[in-house]
C-alpha cells in the first residue's frame, strides 16, 4: 500500500513537471509537436501510445487462457507495424499535415469525404478512450481504496495538465516517461517469475526452456498439466484455422489504419525519420509484446499449482490457525493471494460438491469433476507478483505501470478527439478562415471537453460493463473504412472522391452492424458469414469496401490533374509541392532534412 | 512531382514497390504461414521446448517484423542514394 502510493505519487509529478517543461506555443506544437521529434523518442511515444491497459493488464491473461489462441492478438498487434512501416507513415509524413481526416479531405478533394473520415476517427478513438478511463479508475479503487469514480476523476486531472497544456508536443514527452515506467514494472516481475519456474532470468527464454529441476519442457509441462484438467491442450485452439486469420488480419490492419497511432508519425521530421520511428516503436513493443506469452504460461502453471485442491478457508476464520492445520492434515491451504483478491471480485469459488476444496477443472475433465474456480482474466498480470511471492515494491510497480499504460493511450486518443473538433471540423470545414492564435484555443477547449468526455464514458461504461465487447468495434471499423482509402489514396492515383466515400460508407456500416448484430442483438455463431467471428470481419469487409471503392472510382472520373501530381509528389520524398485543390485550405509542412 | 525534372521518379517508385511487395511476402509468411497456415506441419519440429509453428505465432513473428522494418529504411536509404532522392 505505501510503496503502491509512493510510485503512484512519484509518477504522476514525474507527468506534470514534464507538461509544465512542453507547454504548445502553436498549433503546429499542438496537433504534431511541431514536426520535429527525433525517431527512436517518437517510437518510444508511440510504443506508450498504443499499448493500452489492455496490453498492460488483459493480454497476458487473455494468453494464458487461450494458450494458442491468444497468438491472434501477439502477430495482430505487432504486425500492423509492418503495414505502417512500408506502406501508410512515410507517404503521410511527406503528405505534410496534421490530422488523418485532412489527409482523406485533402487526398479526396472533398468535405463530404473529410467528414466521413471525422466520424470513423470519433468512433474508434471514443470506443478506445472508455476502456482506458475504467482501467484507471479500477487501479485506483483496487489498490489505493480509492472510490472509484474519484479514480477516474484523478486520472482526468493529470491528462488535463498534458494534453491542453502541451498538445501533443505535452504527450509525446509524457508517453516517453510512461513507456519506461510501464515496460520497467512489466519485466520485473516477469523476471523473478521466469528465474523461479524455468530457471532462466529471460522470460523469452524460459518461454522454450525446461521446467526447473525437470526434464520436461515448461509447455509440455503445461500442454500435461491442463488437458488433466479437461482443458484444451495449450498449444492448441478450437477456433476455425480461417477464423485466426481473419481476426489476425482484422487486427493488423486495423493497427495499421488507427488514427491516434498514424498521427504519432506526423511528430518526426522526415518520411525517413518515419520509417526508423516505426521500427523503433516496434522494437520498443516487441518488449513487452515477447515477454508476454511467457508471463501468461508461468501464469497459468502457478495458478494451477496455488489453487487446484487447495482446502479453502472461509472469511470468518482465522487464515493463519487453519492453514498450519491443513498442511499439518497433509493438504494444501488457499493461498493469502487468493483471500486478497478474493474481494475485488475476480476470482470466484463455489463449492459445488461440498467437500471444502477447491476443484480447478476444464470443460471435459477426465475424472468428471465439475469447475468450482471462475478467475477474471486480468488477475493473472495483477496478481502476479502475490503468486510469485515478489517484494511489496513490485506491487507498486505494476499499479504504476498500468496507470502508465492507461493514461499514456487516453492521452494520444484525446489529441485525435480534440484535433477532430478543433481542426477538422472547425478550421477546415465550417470557418475556414480562423487564425492560428484562435485555432489554438478552440484546440485546448476542445482537449479539456474531450477529457471531461472521457471520464464521464469510463464511469458509464463501467455500470454498463461492455467495454470489452466494444473494442472489436475500433479495429474492424479502422481496418474496413480507414484502413483502404488511405492506402488506395497513396498506391492508386486513380482512386477519386466518390470511390473513396462508397468505400468508406460502406466499411464504417456493414462491420458496424455485423458486430451490433453479433454481440448485442441475438446473432449466433452458427449464423456467422463464412464461420468469422465478429472480431474478425473487419477483415472480410475491408476487401469488400476497398474492391466496392476500386469499382466506383473506375465507373466515375478520374480525379483533378493536382491530386494526380500530389500523389506523386509524396512518393518520393523530398518532392512536395503545393497542389491547388488539395492544399488551397492548408498548406504542407515541408520535411525538414534530418541529417 | 512532375516538375522535378532530375529525378527519375518512375524508377524509384518502381524499385520501392518491388521492395515493398517482397518484405509483405516474408511478413505474410512468418505470421500467417508459419503461425497459422502450416502451423500443424512446422508443430513437428521444435526450438527449444516449443513447437516451432505455436513459437512462430507468438514469439518468432515479432522478431522478424521488427527485422523487416530495419531493414526497409536501409534499403529505402540505398535506393535513395542510388536515385538522387533526398530522403
Amino acid at each position: 500500500m505505501d510503496w503502491t502510493l509512493f510510485f503512484v505519487i512519484t509518477t504522476f509529478a514525474l507527468y506534470i513537471g514534464i507538461a509544465i517543461w512542453a507547454r504548445a506555443g502553436s498549433t503546429d506544437d499542438f496537433y504534431v509537436a511541431g514536426h520535429d521529434v527525433h525517431p527512436t523518442v517518437n517510437g518510444m511515444a508511440t510504443a506508450a501510445d498504443w499499448m493500452s491497459a489492455a496490453s498492460f493488464l488483459s493480454m497476458a491473461g487473455l494468453i494464458a487462457f487461450l494458450g494458442y489462441g491468444g497468438s491472434v492478438y501477439l502477430m495482430g498487434w505487432t504486425g500492423g507495424y509492418v503495414l505502417l512501416a512500408v506502406l501508410l507513415a512515410p507517404f503521410l509524413r511527406e503528405f505534410g499535415k496534421f490530422t488523418v481526416p485532412d489527409f482523406v479531405g485533402d487526398r479526396y478533394y472533398s468535405d463530404v469525404a473529410r467528414i466521413i473520415a471525422v466520424i470513423c476517427a470519433l468512433f474508434v478513438s471514443f470506443t478506445y478512450i472508455a476502456g482506458q478511463m475504467k482501467g484507471v479508475g479500477v487501479a485506483f479503487s483496487g489498490f489505493l481504496g480509492v472510490d472509484f469514480n474519484v479514480g477516474i476523476g484523478i486520472g482526468m486531472v493529470i491528462v488535463f495538465f498534458y494534453a491542453v497544456l502541451g498538445g501533443m508536443k505535452g504527450v509525446t514527452y509524457t508517453q516517453v516517461a510512461q513507456y519506461c515506467v510501464l515496460i520497467f514494472a512489466y519485466t520485473v516481475p516477469a523476471i523473478f517469475m521466469s528465474i523461479i519456474i524455468t530457471g532462466n532470468p529471460v522470460p523469452q527464454l524460459g518461454f522454450i526452456s525446461n521446467a526447473a529441476g525437470e526434464d520436461i519442457s515448461m509447455l509440455s509441462k503445461l500442454n500435461g498439466v491442463v488437458t488433466d484438467l479437461g482443458f484444451q491442450e495449450y498449444t492448441q485452439t478450437n477456433k476455425s484455422m480461417f477464423d485466426v486469420f481473419a481476426i489476425t488480419g482484422a487486427l493488423m490492419f486495423g493497427t495499421a489504419g488507427l488514427p491516434h497511432v498514424i498521427i504519432r508519425f506526423f511528430t518526426v521530421p522526415s518520411a525517413k525519420a518515419a520509417r526508423y520511428s516505426a521500427g523503433w516503436a516496434l522494437i520498443f513493443i516487441a518488449a513487452l509484446y515477447t515477454t508476454a506469452p511467457a508471463v501468461g504460461a508461468f501464469a497459468r502453471i502457478n495458478f494451477i499449482d496455488t489453487v487446484n485442491e487447495a482446502t479453502y478457508i472461509q472469511d470468518g476464520e482465522d487464515y493463519e490457525a487453519r492453514a498450519a492445520e491443513i498442511e499439518a492434515a497433509g493438504g494444501k491451504p488457499v493461498p493469502t493471494w487468493y483471500k486478497t483478491w478474493e474481494k475485488t471480485g475476480l476470482l470466484e469459488y463455489e463449492d459445488k460438491n461440498g467437500d471444502g476444496v477447491m476443484q480447478y477443472r476444464g470443460p471435459n475433465a477426465p475424472d468428471g469433476v465439475e469447475n468450482e474456480v471462475n478467475p477474471n482474466r486480468d488477475i493473472f498480470v495483477l496478481a502476479n507478483p502475490q503468486i510469485a511471492q515478489l517484494p511489496a515494491w513490485v506491487i507498486g510497480l505494476v499499479v504504476a505501470g498500468g496507470l502508465a499504460a492507461a493514461l499514456s493511450t487516453a492521452a494520444g486518443l484525446l489529441m485525435v478527439i480534440s484535433s477532430a473538433v478543433s481542426h477538422d471540423i472547425c478550421r477546415r470545414t465550417l470557418f475556414k478562415d480562423m487564425d492560428d492564435k484562435t485555432e489554438l484555443r478552440v484546440a485546448r477547449g476542445a482537449a479539456a471537453g474531450a477529457v471531461v468526455a472521457a471520464g464521464l464514458l469510463g464511469i458509464f461504461s463501467a455500470q454498463l460493463g461492455f467495454v470489452a465487447q466494444v473494442v472489436a468495434f475500433a479495429f474492424g471499423l479502422a481496418s474496413a473504412s480507414l484502413f483502404p482509402v488511405i492506402f488506395l489514396g497513396i498506391f492508386w492515383k486513380r482512386m477519386n472522391k466518390e470511390g473513396a466515400i462508397v468505400a468508406m460508407v460502406f466499411g464504417l456500416i456493414s462491420t458496424f452492424a455485423y458486430i451490433v448484430y453479433f454481440k448485442f442483438g441475438g446473432g449466433t455463431p452458427d449464423q456467422y458469414l463464412f464461420g468469422v467471428s465478429p472480431e474478425g470481419i473487419g477483415f472480410v469487409f475491408m476487401w469488400v469496401s476497398g474492391g466496392l471503392g476500386i469499382a466506383t472510382a473506375l465507373a466515375t472520373s478520374a480525379p483533378p490533374q493536382d491530386i494526380q501530381d500530389l500523389v506523386e509528389d509524396i512518393r518520393v520524398p523530398g518532392t512536395r509541392q503545393p497542389h491547388g485543390v488539395a492544399d488551397e485550405g492548408m498548406a504542407p509542412s515541408p520535411a525538414v532534412p534530418a541529417e | 512531382m512532375s516538375k522535378n525534372n532530375h529525378i527519375d521518379a518512375k524508377g524509384y517508385w518502381a524499385a520501392t514497390i518491388r521492395l515493398t511487395l517482397s518484405l509483405l511476402a516474408i511478413w505474410f509468411v512468418v505470421s500467417y504461414g508459419a503461425g497459422i497456415l502450416f502451423r500443424d506441419f512446422l508443430d513437428q519440429f521444435a526450438i527449444g521446448g516449443a513447437p516451432l509453428g505455436f513459437w512462430f505465432a507468438q514469439q518468432g513473428s515479432i522478431y522478424v517484423f521488427v527485422g523487416l522494418i530495419f531493414y526497409y529504411c536501409w534499403a529505402m536509404a540505398r535506393l535513395e542514394r542510388k536515385f538522387g532522392v533526398e530522403g
